[in-house]
């Protein structure tokens, strides 16, 4: 190399461009190239990757007692003392796993980490609890994505007014802190939907897609000004094809690194909710349903640790390992954003 | 200075406008029959009872018409005196609390900025501490476990920290009680010989000289406030680490060093001063946060704040009461917002020259 450069070579040396870093440009790159060589980035993928066999495979950890409503747990009778760790599952069990007997040799079937009051089985909801965390998360950002994206960037193509109207009313909506406002949504939102996971997902969309409009619209600022939305717009293309097919695809990937790395917080925050007792019904396998069980024990949590531990386990290492990822990413794509989020 | 002063003052109107608009907007979910808890305290069920509380109230008439009598109040056309308006105070009738909204609020209050009191000194001394002492030994031991901690801190949901900490210290050592006061210390404060000068119970308990009573009133904050610094230890610690690390690798520090000052000054003097101006932000909100009410915490530890009063209503789907839970919420956050900016100008030149 460096004799090329002394012989004054023309060109300067060529490092070979994989298709990926075509694809999503030199800056981009480098931040997924982060992800598989920092060893936090690793660890969260390696655990992600584990959350996302549990929730794929749910169906044949824990079989569920009615296919037609996996999500609800069964439960082992009424009595609302919980029971421990190992102990015989008595009424109507689902059926049996079909590695359990592979492993333990026996049919019969128990509750692997205790029951909750109720006698809701606590491992049950762990397993498909994973289901809902990834369907709640992905929804939640999607969505929260697609509509941040549209106001941001139409606030930023046409700029103007409508920039200006665009930005009061996220103004608008930041004015009220995040779970206030999903609270008070979902609280509304409860008698229209009933009881279901719909309130509290649509409230934290109501309230979520804020932070992206604000910052797809800083990127596409910078973008409308070059050479190729010029030569768009020369050869007569519409505005909507210009903003969609040229402008959005080049700007949006800090965007979507950004709210990928927001599942796990969206999660989190669906958790808080469900803990509180608002949105989902009792007995809907979710994590921060199942840790709101704890609450009736408060004073033997000391004999009934399990109902805190596991769901709380789950939840926490699911939410860190999005976090290790995000902040890998975040620290490749600029140090400077390393602040706070929400 | 005096002009930012102003020119941020003027934006205070601004700003709440945007909150009542937010908060009127959610009121326009409802049916004119639920909003008719604004203005009366049942709310009725028969047919002709419900036409004649919309007629009454103005609930069928044009949105901005109802804006309006609902920021400033409605002359009822029957008793001919002035309902509703949240700009009087009046932020309608609480089915859950039994009450006004507004006096349900008041009523909540002391115990929420008791906890805020407690909280704020241990999260902003403490998170500040650890974010210094971080950047200042920058990628050694100290800076890697504070970091872990930042981040495993950052993804510890607060209720499963609370409800950890209650079956560790509470079901398991017996040391810490959720709720806000003893049962028998409850008694002596309403007892009339205890006299509530604040309503805050440390405080009105060391007032009347009954170290029992602080001791049992702070023996019930101790939870929340560890729960409550922990999650805020963990962002104060990120944002003053990296504003820290910034200043630190600026000129002016190198010619500190250079000149020979000791480094005990170099960061206490030299960059410490600049690397908190950033986190003044975050700390006001943090406060701002504490005195809205933590809505979890508050729930966890069964604590009979502003933040736990507002779950009760929602779980019970009162919206009137949340709303109104809400728009406390929202005003002490813009007031903190206002202080925050006008301490900035204070403490840094660079914004009064803008």
């Amino acid at each position: 190399m460096k004799e090329r450069l002394s012989q004054g070579s023309e060109f300067p040396p060529l490092r070979k461009i994989g298709w990926l870093e075509r694809l999503v440009g030199p800056d981009n790159y480098r931040a997924l190239r982060a992800l598989v060589t920092t060893p936090a980035a690793i660890a969260g993928l390696v655990l992600l990757a584990i959350f996302a066999l549990v929730a794929i495979a749910a169906p044949l950890i824990a079989p569920p007692a009615n296919p037609r409503d996996p999500y609800r747990i069964p439960r082992d009778g009424f009595s609302p003392d919980p029971r421990p760790m190992g102990s015989e599952w008595k009424h109507n069990p689902p059926p049996l796993p079909f590695w359990w007997r592979f492993v333990m040799k026996t049919d019969r079937w128990v509750h692997i980490l205790g029951t909750a009051s109720g006698q809701w089985d606590i491992f049950y909801g762990v397993i498909w609890g994973t289901r809902t965390a990834f369907r709640v998360g992905i929804t939640i950002t999607l969505a929260t994505l697609i509509i941040g994206v549209l106001v941001g960037s139409i606030s930023a193509y046409y700029g103007g007014i409508i920039d200006n109207i665009l930005m009061r009313i996220v103004d608008i909506f930041l004015t009220l802190p995040f779970l206030m406002a999903a609270l008070i949504l979902a609280t509304i939102l409860v008698p229209r939907f009933g009881k279901s996971i719909y309130p509290a997902v649509i409230a934290l969309i109501g309230f979520g897609w804020m932070g992206y409009s604000r910052l797809i619209r800083g990127d596409i600022l910078s973008i409308k000004e070059r050479e190729f939305v010029l030569a768009a717009r020369a050869v007569g293309a519409r505005d909507y094809r210009i903003l969609f097919r040229h402008i959005v695809p080049n700007a949006i990937f800090p965007t979507l690194v950004v709210a990928s790395m927001d599942i796990g917080s969206y999660v989190l925050s669906f958790a808080a909710l469900a803990f509180l007792g608002i949105g989902v019904e009792i007995g809907y396998a979710d994590w921060g349903q199942l840790l709101s069980f704890a609450r009736n024990w408060i004073t033997s949590l000391a004999d009934y640790w399990y109902i805190v531990v596991w769901p709380g386990l789950a939840l926490v290492l699911f939410v860190l390992a999005w976090n290790l990822v995000g902040d890998a990413l975040r620290d490749a794509l600029d140090p400077r954003m390393r602040t706070i989020r929400r | 200075m005096t002009a930012y002063i102003i020119r941020r003052l003027l934006l205070l109107p601004v700003l709440l406008f945007g909150v009542t608009v937010i908060i009127f907007g959610l009121l326009q979910f409802l049916s004119p029959v639920e909003r008719s808890a604004l203005y009366v305290r049942e709310i009725p069920h028969t047919e002709g009872a419900v036409e004649g509380i919309i007629k009454r109230y103005g609930l069928d008439q044009p949105i901005y018409v109802q804006y309006w009598h609902w920021l400033v109040g409605r002359i009822d056309p029957v008793t001919g005196k002035r309902v509703g308006g949240i700009l009087r105070g009046d932020l309608g009738y609480s089915r859950v609390g039994s009450q006004p909204v507004a006096s349900l609020i008041a009523q909540r209050f002391p115990a929420t900025a008791e906890l805020a009191l407690w909280a704020v000194v241990p999260i902003i001394g403490v998170g500040i501490w650890l974010g210094v002492q971080s950047a200042v030994r920058h990628n050694r031991f100290f800076d890697q476990v504070a970091r872990v901690f930042s981040i495993i801190g950052w993804s510890f949901p607060t209720f499963v920290f609370g409800l950890l900490v209650l079956m560790i210290f509470y079901a398991k050592l017996k040391w810490f009680p959720p709720g806000r006061i003893s049962d028998w210390a409850s008694a002596v404060i309403n007892s009339g010989q205890f006299h509530q000068y604040t309503h805050l119970y440390t405080i009105d308990a060391l007032l009347n000289l009954r170290f029992d009573i602080f001791w049992d009133a702070l023996k019930h904050l101790i939870l929340p406030v560890l729960t409550l610094s922990y999650l805020n230890w963990a962002l104060l610690l990120r944002v003053t680490r990296s504003s820290m690390l910034e200043v630190l690798g600026q000129d002016y520090i190198r010619t500190a060093r250079a000149k020979g000052l000791p480094e005990r000054l170099v960061i206490n003097r030299h960059a410490r001063p600049n690397a908190l101006i950033p986190v003044v932000t975050l700390a006001g909100l943090m406060v701002a946060g504490l005195l809205g009410g933590v809505v979890i915490t508050e729930t966890v530890f069964n604590y009979p704040g502003i933040g736990s009063a507002a779950a009760q209503a929602a779980i019970q789907l009162d919206v009137i009461t949340v709303l109104g839970f809400a728009l406390f919420n929202g005003t002490i956050l813009i007031l903190a917002n206002l202080i925050v900016d006008i301490l900035y100008a204070v403490i840094d030149p660079r914004v009064r020259l803008e």
